[in-house]
């Protein structure tokens, strides 16, 4: 097949000159040298690409370079009728596409004014797959950081875990990962019949699973000797920085969007918010950060657990439930400026929105990832630390790369 | 009186080049004040015990095309122990777009503006580090200006698709 017109011819310095180095070698001092990582390397979770500076096996600094996955996310959606945006907003996080439809979804109803119609079953629906899908992204954030440090049976432990909730959420919306399933309004579909009992199996499983995962990873002691008391992220820095999520709640503030803003039928579902304490070093280490995931996903379990009890109770399936009733044929705003944010897996997800009433394209849609404002911290917290260190924190930041380059 | 009247009283008291408007056609709401005012009135707002906003979660680089001649950046707060937010709006000239860097008060916004400066050119005075941060730097234009062309090749490969 002739590709030649798309073949890239490199040229020496190319790559230095598309992204080039912050710390310049003339200016260094006889001991320190720069080692560059990435942007391909197993331990960068993506395309990530660090610049650290050293002085023999301790960082002296850290300069991440980012926008290697950049896909012109704001670009496309201001080109974009707004129901035709939620297969972009799928790929920022890709882990967690549930998560960030219903935070784009519940933005332009808010725009349009018709969130409070929504039916509460299709918000159940919403929220028990957002849920699922929040675990398996705690799932792969807990293996992959466990591989990254040298623990590898976790990983495939809780790959074939995953590979449930995927099964489940590809029977509800037909595809595995990028899912288009929350629409403006409602829903692609009513979850499929027998569905609810399929959780409930998997619920029952998973339960004692993660039991076993805590005895083998988080409570190991080598796990332990390599997270605690590394990439201590204090407080006031953490809200300094704009961290949220894991990261904040790691760092021991008990603050989760899904409680504060109580949005969708959060308000209405009991839950806890589990916070970093320094069980096994200081507050805020990399094992804090972990141990808030380990503990998130019991408590997503709680919130399906309800969501299924109302879903075939008080909201029982019926035959005349469309869950497309209320989208709209026509999506136009009224001129406004919105800025709408939920928590996803990684932290708070936000979007501002400018319509200007005249069409049916967001004038603006700019989306504030928290996977680009947590890796914002890293150069903070990574300084006169040992290399090895480093690859821990950027594991226990969780970063996708797909959210912080859009 | 409400919150946002209290939040106006304070934001007021630090804006001496030009008149605070409020815009109540914003969620949160919003206020638009003078993009020299900008760092006095952020101080101001992070410091007052009344208003405290202790967060920026979002910093936002809007352009209104070649007509209106302005850009404006939007500077979403949040104050976590008072659970309020607010907008806070600049406009700027097109020709000649530059704000003060707001990095010294809230660090997440040292990203932020790094990315405001790739996508729409504006320039922030003073910030630490302003470089080019999603796109490659040698790019050349600025994307998401209403007007932007973008280059026909790039490294001899077609830039259009």
């Amino acid at each position: 097949m002739p590709t030649d017109s798309v073949q890239y011819k490199s040229k020496p310095g190319d790559l230095i000159r598309s992204a080039p180095n912050k710390f310049s070698v003339e200016n260094l001092r006889s001991e320190e040298m720069i080692i560059n990582l990435g942007p391909q390397h197993p331990s960068t979770h993506g395309v990530l690409r660090l610049e650290v500076l050293m002085d023999g096996e301790i960082v002296k600094e850290v300069a991440p370079h980012i926008g290697y996955l950049h896909r012109c996310f704001e670009k496309h959606a201001e080109n974009l009728p707004y129901n035709q945006v939620i297969p972009f907003v799928d790929r920022l996080d890709y882990v967690a596409s549930m998560n960030n439809e219903h935070a784009y979804a519940m933005g332009v109803e808010r725009m349009l004014g018709i969130e409070h119609q929504i039916p509460k079953r299709v918000e159940y629906v919403r929220v028990l797959v957002a849920e699922l899908n929040r675990i398996a992204s705690h799932f792969i954030a807990i293996g992959t950081y466990g591989m990254d440090i040298g623990a590898f049976t976790p990983f495939f432990w809780l790959m074939r875990d995953r590979e449930h909730i995927l099964r489940l959420l590809e029977w509800a919306s037909g595809a595995r990962l990028l899912y288009n399933y929350i629409w403006i309004g409602g829903l692609f579909y009513d979850i499929p019949v027998g569905f609810e009992d399929r959780c409930r199996e998997f619920v029952s499983y998973i339960t004692p699973k993660l039991r076993e995962l805590e005895t083998i990873l988080i409570e190991n002691k080598i796990f332990i000797d390599r997270t605690a008391n590394v990439g201590v992220l204090p407080l006031d820095l953490a809200i300094n920085c704009g961290v949220t999520g894991p990261m904040l709640r790691g760092s021991g503030l008990r603050f989760d969007l899904r409680k504060v803003d109580g949005y969708s039928v959060y308000n209405e579902l009991d839950f806890d918010v589990p916070i970093g304490e320094g069980k096994m070093g200081k507050v805020g280490d990399c094992w804090d950060r972990t141990h808030v995931r380990m503990l998130e996903i019991y408590e997503s379990l709680k919130i399906i657990t309800q969501c299924l009890d109302k879903l075939t109770g008080d909201h029982k399936r019926s035959q005349d439930f469309d869950p497309q009733a209320l989208i709209p044929k026509k999506i136009r705003p009224k001129a406004q400026d919105l800025y709408v944010r939920a928590e996803i897996p990684k932290g708070e997800l936000g979007f501002f929105f400018r319509s200007d009433g005249k069409s049916d394209v967001p004038f603006r849609c700019k989306c504030r990832s928290c996977s680009f404002v947590n890796l914002s911290v890293l150069p903070e917290i990574a300084k006169g630390i040992l290399v090895a260190d480093l690859i821990a924190i950027i594991g226990s930041i969780d970063v996708v790369m797909g959210e912080v380059d859009r | 009186m409400s919150t946002f009247d209290q939040i106006i009283l304070v934001a007021g008291e630090s804006c001496t080049h030009g008149q605070l408007v409020a815009d109540e056609n914003a969620t949160p709401k919003a206020i638009r004040i003078d993009v020299r005012d900008l760092t006095a009135v952020a101080q101001n707002l992070k410091e007052n015990s009344v208003t405290y906003f202790d967060m920026l979660s979002c910093a936002t680089g809007v352009d209104n095309g070649p007509d209106a001649a302005t850009m404006e950046v939007i500077y979403n707060l949040y104050s976590i122990p008072f659970d309020h937010q607010l907008m806070v709006k600049v406009t700027v000239p097109r020709d000649r777009p530059e704000v003060d860097s707001v990095c010294h008060i809230w660090k997440t916004a040292n990203w932020h503006e790094r990315e405001i400066f790739d996508l729409y050119g504006i320039h922030f005075r003073n910030h630490p580090d302003l470089r080019r941060i999603l796109l490659p730097a040698d790019w050349e234009g600025h994307p998401l200006r209403k007007d932007y062309k973008h280059q026909d090749y790039y490294r001899e490969v077609k830039v259009e698709y």
